[in-house]
């Protein structure tokens, strides 16, 4: 799996535009065949780590490889979006197609291996290589101000995981593993933990984004080119999520529990604020990234909710917020590639000539709002529900986020698809390609898949939340909300908003 | 010991002497037109002396009454300077037929071959007078090579400046050397260590001092850096490349082996010395590379940032991390002498060679292998995995997180993302920019695309392969000092 877009990545270096195109779609479509293979050969309720595959050991680190539901949903995430992500710069994308296509494809390869990686070290390196082609995709087929934000997108990331580094080195040389799975039933004292915490939450804040060091993401968003937009959102944000469920969840639970005020305060305070940020934007793909940054804080305020709810309602969330944002990403795009600007304003009045694009656009955007029926809603529900048990103020103010949310995201469809068609220009557009069309088709399908049976999706991690809940249980920190039984009076008094639960609960 | 056993010991530079003697005499008679059989005569004399090293000369233990001591140690350093000199030999001849006036002379393999017998007496030294000795041989060799290009103005310049600071250093060492002699009344590196170990005294600091400031310059890590860039940027290109790889290694080597066999009970002491040198050399050499436009120059600065890196696995003074610094070595002068391999492919429509970062750009269209390769090299000192390069760093760091520098480990690694910058800057020259001229192809054959592509394959992920050789090898080299 890893080993074939490998081969056509470099394969591709040495072929012409086309046969190059054609390379790369037919290589991610036997990855995601071999993708579906996997989730079906994977034996839900298993063992939790399951198609181990241990190979040499190279001085500080070895080839082990090795999945568990978590890991093998996001590697699905990855290989269905990559076929996409190729059809989209089919024609968008007119010089160097080689090079692009390698580069796509050895980030493939990369997110994968990351995904799948059972060693501390092995994790670090396919997760830091990835910077590379992706600085590449932004800096060479970005737009105007590309090197500016190729430059952000890199050494910010580069910093936040440096630290990590450090962390990393003190942890094998202490625990003297680097295995994962070893790690994760090693307990350090409490006050390293925290320490290393600090140092992961460094990088994994950088790249989830959390508020305030979100500000990259605008700008690779909006410089990327429209494939290279929907793998940022789409997978290498989920690189975040993942990190704090693989690593900063099971290893350090004391640190965790403590300092969950710190994730639960930079959340809350991301959804309000990028959300209100996201209302006044000109830019299309700008208000869609900040929309990013407010959708992965609920993310992380569910993984940090230490019940089974939000854990589960996180990662539904990931794995929905890559689909729905990606799609977005690819309806900036469509027009994109007709008007060649992203600013609001030039459009309008879209879905009188545009009608399939309009309905389409008017889906991913219930999507993102979270409308009940669409992957969404599961995810936002099950989120907030999971922070509710621990913090009720938290869980108050992101569904003000989701109130926000759906204020911008109507905004934006108003003003694209509604009114009077008002220039030319916009007039002349034509509906979607048959070829985008099914770009698109097949992301609506699992949205509603999801958010129709989201079973399909929880039971593979099932297991492994209720392993990881077994690790942290001693760690959870005391909810806000909740009373104790017998004595209801004296816990109301210590805990002031306590008189406002009732009525939220219901 | 009898003689031919001493002897048999210190094969390596015996071999090294004369055939830098018999190619003197060649090139005296031959005139410049044998030059191209003096290079390679040059070549086989290294790989002569690299076949020595199999002998006692690779572990034989201590020669000449402990003036010299062959040992794991210095055969993995004599090995690495032996390879970087040989390239430096190799790489010449299409730099020179190219520039104007002034044709490659026989002379230079010579001197690169007195350079190469002096480093590797220096990597051998186990008292402070086969120190000094070592150390002046590659130094004043180094002088000449500075100024090669006699009709050049830069490369006199560099030659001169080089001169005059190395006197300088070399004038410090000496009072460092005298002082430790006086106070300790031995210059073998055994009998000051157990001195060091008995107890301390003023003079003994103030000559640990002074040492470690004369072999800094050697090394130039900062704050004794400053004639680098000067001369790096004024020397012919394949001269800087030398600079930049073997007499590092022989220096750090030579650090490596004062610190840890003569001084080795006083580490509290040169600990601090090591930590500020490293730091200082990766801040510094991260941020005044940053405003370089000059290639050489800009990889000038490099090399002090890497130096840093380097010592920050000295710091640690545990078995890992001189192995550390071994592996770093070894993987630098991979890197470096890749970078100045595509230097020297810089060429404008005349010939002539150009310096400048700007005429790099757009390189990824013109010529689309080369700037790949410089790119992984980028990447690869950036110390972005999983480029080689990468664990070059890993190595350090690791040891240094052992022995429980956090402090140091930290504000070195937040630091190599400033360095980051400008090797991405480089990147981004090639890549993103529009194209420059294209740079004219050469035409001195295969052999310098074939040694990028040897660098190439060592900075890529295949490296990773020879982990398990690189890290037993390094480890037992390590061990052979403590």
């Amino acid at each position: 799996m890893l080993a074939i877009p490998a081969i056509a990545a470099v394969a591709c270096l040495f072929l012409s535009a086309n046969a190059a195109r054609w390379t790369a779609l037919i290589a991610t479509f036997i990855d995601l065949a071999l993708g579906i293979v996997l989730w079906t050969q994977f034996d839900i309720g298993g063992p939790q780590w399951q198609f181990v595959e241990q190979g040499v050991r190279l001085g500080f680190f070895g080839w082990d490889l090795g999945i568990d539901g978590f890991a093998l949903l996001l590697i699905m995430l990855s290989v269905f979006l990559m076929p996409i992500c190729i059809g989209a710069s089919w024609r968008s994308v007119t010089n160097r197609v080689p090079e692009y296509m390698a580069a796509f494809l050895l980030t493939e390869v990369l997110m994968i291996g990351t995904f799948a990686a059972q060693d501390l070290f092995l994790f670090y390196l396919f997760f830091e290589a990835g910077l590379i082609p992706m600085y590449l995709i932004i800096g060479i087929w970005g737009g105007a101000n590309r090197i500016y934000a190729s430059y952000k997108f890199f050494l910010y990331t580069l910093l936040g995981s440096l630290l990590m580094l450090v962390a990393m080195l003190y942890m094998a040389g202490t625990a003297g593993t680097s295995s994962i799975p070893a790690l994760q039933a090693y307990d350090f004292p409490a006050d390293v933990q925290t320490w290393l915490w600090l140092a992961f939450f460094a990088s994994f804040a950088v790249k989830m984004p959390m508020w305030p060091v979100h500000t990259w993401l605008p700008d690779a968003h909006v410089q990327a080119p429209t494939a290279g937009s929907v793998i940022l959102a789409g997978v290498l944000l989920k690189l975040g999520g993942y990190g704090f469920l693989r690593f900063s969840l099971p290893m350090f639970p004391e640190a965790s529990g403590q300092l969950t005020w710190l994730i639960f305060a930079l959340s809350a305070v991301a959804v309000i604020y990028t959300s209100l940020v996201a209302l006044v934007q000109a830019d299309m793909k700008k208000l869609i990234a900040y929309s990013s940054v407010a959708h992965m804080a609920i993310v992380t305020i569910g993984l940090f909710a230490f019940n089974r709810q939000g854990i589960e309602g996180a990662m539904v969330m990931m794995l929905s917020h890559g689909l729905v944002s990606g799609a977005l990403f690819l309806c900036v795009g469509v027009i994109y590639d007709r008007l060649h600007t992203r600013e609001i304003a030039r459009y309008g009045g879209l879905s009188i000539n545009m009608p399939r694009y309009a309905i389409l656009f008017l889906f991913f955007t219930m999507a993102s709002i979270g409308l009940p029926g669409t992957s969404g809603f599961v995810a936002e529900f099950l989120a907030l529900m999971g922070a509710y048990q621990i913090s009720t103020w938290t869980a108050l103010l992101c569904t003000t986020g989701i109130i926000l949310g759906a204020a911008y995201m109507l905004y934006l469809y108003r003003r694209i698809a509604y009114g009077e068609i008002t220039s030319d220009e916009v007039r002349g557009m034509s509906d979607l390609s048959t070829r985008e069309l099914w770009l698109l088709a097949p992301i609506a399908a699992v949205v509603l898949w999801m958010g129709v049976y989201p079973e399909s999706f929880m039971a593979p991690m099932r297991k492994d939340v209720a392993v990881l809940l077994q690790r942290i249980d001693r760690a959870t920190p005391v909810s806000d909300s909740r009373p104790t039984a017998g004595n209801p009076a004296a816990a109301a008094a210590q805990a002031p908003e306590h008189h406002e639960t009732p009525g939220e609960a219901h | 010991m009898d003689y031919a056993a001493n002897l048999a010991m210190t094969l390596p530079e015996v071999v090294l002497g004369l055939g830098a003697v018999a190619l003197m005499l060649v090139s005296a008679w031959g005139g410049p037109g044998s030059t191209r059989v003096v290079s390679w005569a040059a070549v086989a004399v290294l790989f002569g002396a690299a076949i020595a090293l199999t002998g006692p000369a690779g572990s034989g233990g201590v020669a000449f009454d402990g003036l010299y001591r062959a040992d794991a140690f210095s055969t993995f350093a004599k090995i690495l300077i032996y390879i970087a000199t040989a390239v430096a030999v190799l790489m010449a001849p299409g730099f020179f037929q190219r520039t104007s006036g002034d044709d490659l002379r026989p002379e230079y393999p010579v001197l690169l071959l007195l350079s190469a017998a002096g480093m590797g007496m220096m990597v051998s030294a186990a008292d402070l007078l086969t120190l000094y000795v070592g150390l002046e041989l590659q130094s004043l060799s180094a002088y000449v090579l500075a100024s090669f290009m006699r009709r050049d103005a830069r490369s006199a310049e560099a030659g001169l400046k080089y001169f005059v600071l190395g006197a300088l250093a070399s004038g410090i060492l000496l009072y460092g050397i005298s002082l430790v002699y006086g106070f300790s009344g031995t210059t073998q590196f055994d009998g000051i260590a157990d001195v060091y170990g008995a107890g301390r005294s003023m003079g003994l600091l103030f000559g640990l001092v002074f040492i470690f400031a004369g072999i800094a310059f050697k090394m130039s890590a900062v704050p004794f850096h400053m004639w680098t860039p000067d001369v790096y940027e004024g020397a012919p290109t394949p001269v800087t490349a030398f600079f930049a790889s073997a007499p590092k290694v022989a220096a750090i080597g030579l650090g490596i082996r004062v610190a840890i066999e003569a001084m080795g009970p006083a580490l509290d002491q040169w600990r601090q010395i090591v930590i500020f040198a490293a730091l200082a050399s990766i801040l510094l050499g991260a941020v005044a590379a940053i405003g370089q436009s000059n290639i050489k120059r800009l990889l000038a600065y490099s090399s002090i940032n890497n130096v840093g890196f380097a010592l920050i696995g000295l710091a640690a003074g545990t078995p890992e991390g001189v192995a550390g610094v071994l592996t770093y070595l070894a993987i630098y002068v991979a890197m470096t002498l890749g970078s100045f391999l595509v230097v020297l492919q810089m060429r404008d429509a005349d010939g002539q060679p150009v310096e400048s970062i700007v005429s790099l750009s757009g390189m990824s269209r013109t010529r689309p292998a080369l700037a790949a390769a410089m790119a992984m090299f980028m990447f690869s000192l950036a110390g972005i995995p999983p480029l080689f390069g990468f664990y070059a760093k890993f190595a350090v760091f690791d040891a240094a997180v052992k022995a429980g520098l956090f402090p140091l480990a930290a504000v070195g690694i937040a630091a190599s993302t400033i360095g980051a910058y400008y090797y991405l800057r480089v990147v981004k020259t090639m890549y993103f920019d529009e194209p420059a001229p294209a740079f004219v192809k050469g035409d001195e054959g295969p052999l310098q695309g074939g040694l990028i592509a040897v660098a190439a394959v060592i900075v890529s992920p295949l490296g990773y392969l020879t982990i398990p050789l690189l890290g037993a090898w390094s480890i037992a080299a390590a061990r052979a000092l403590f």
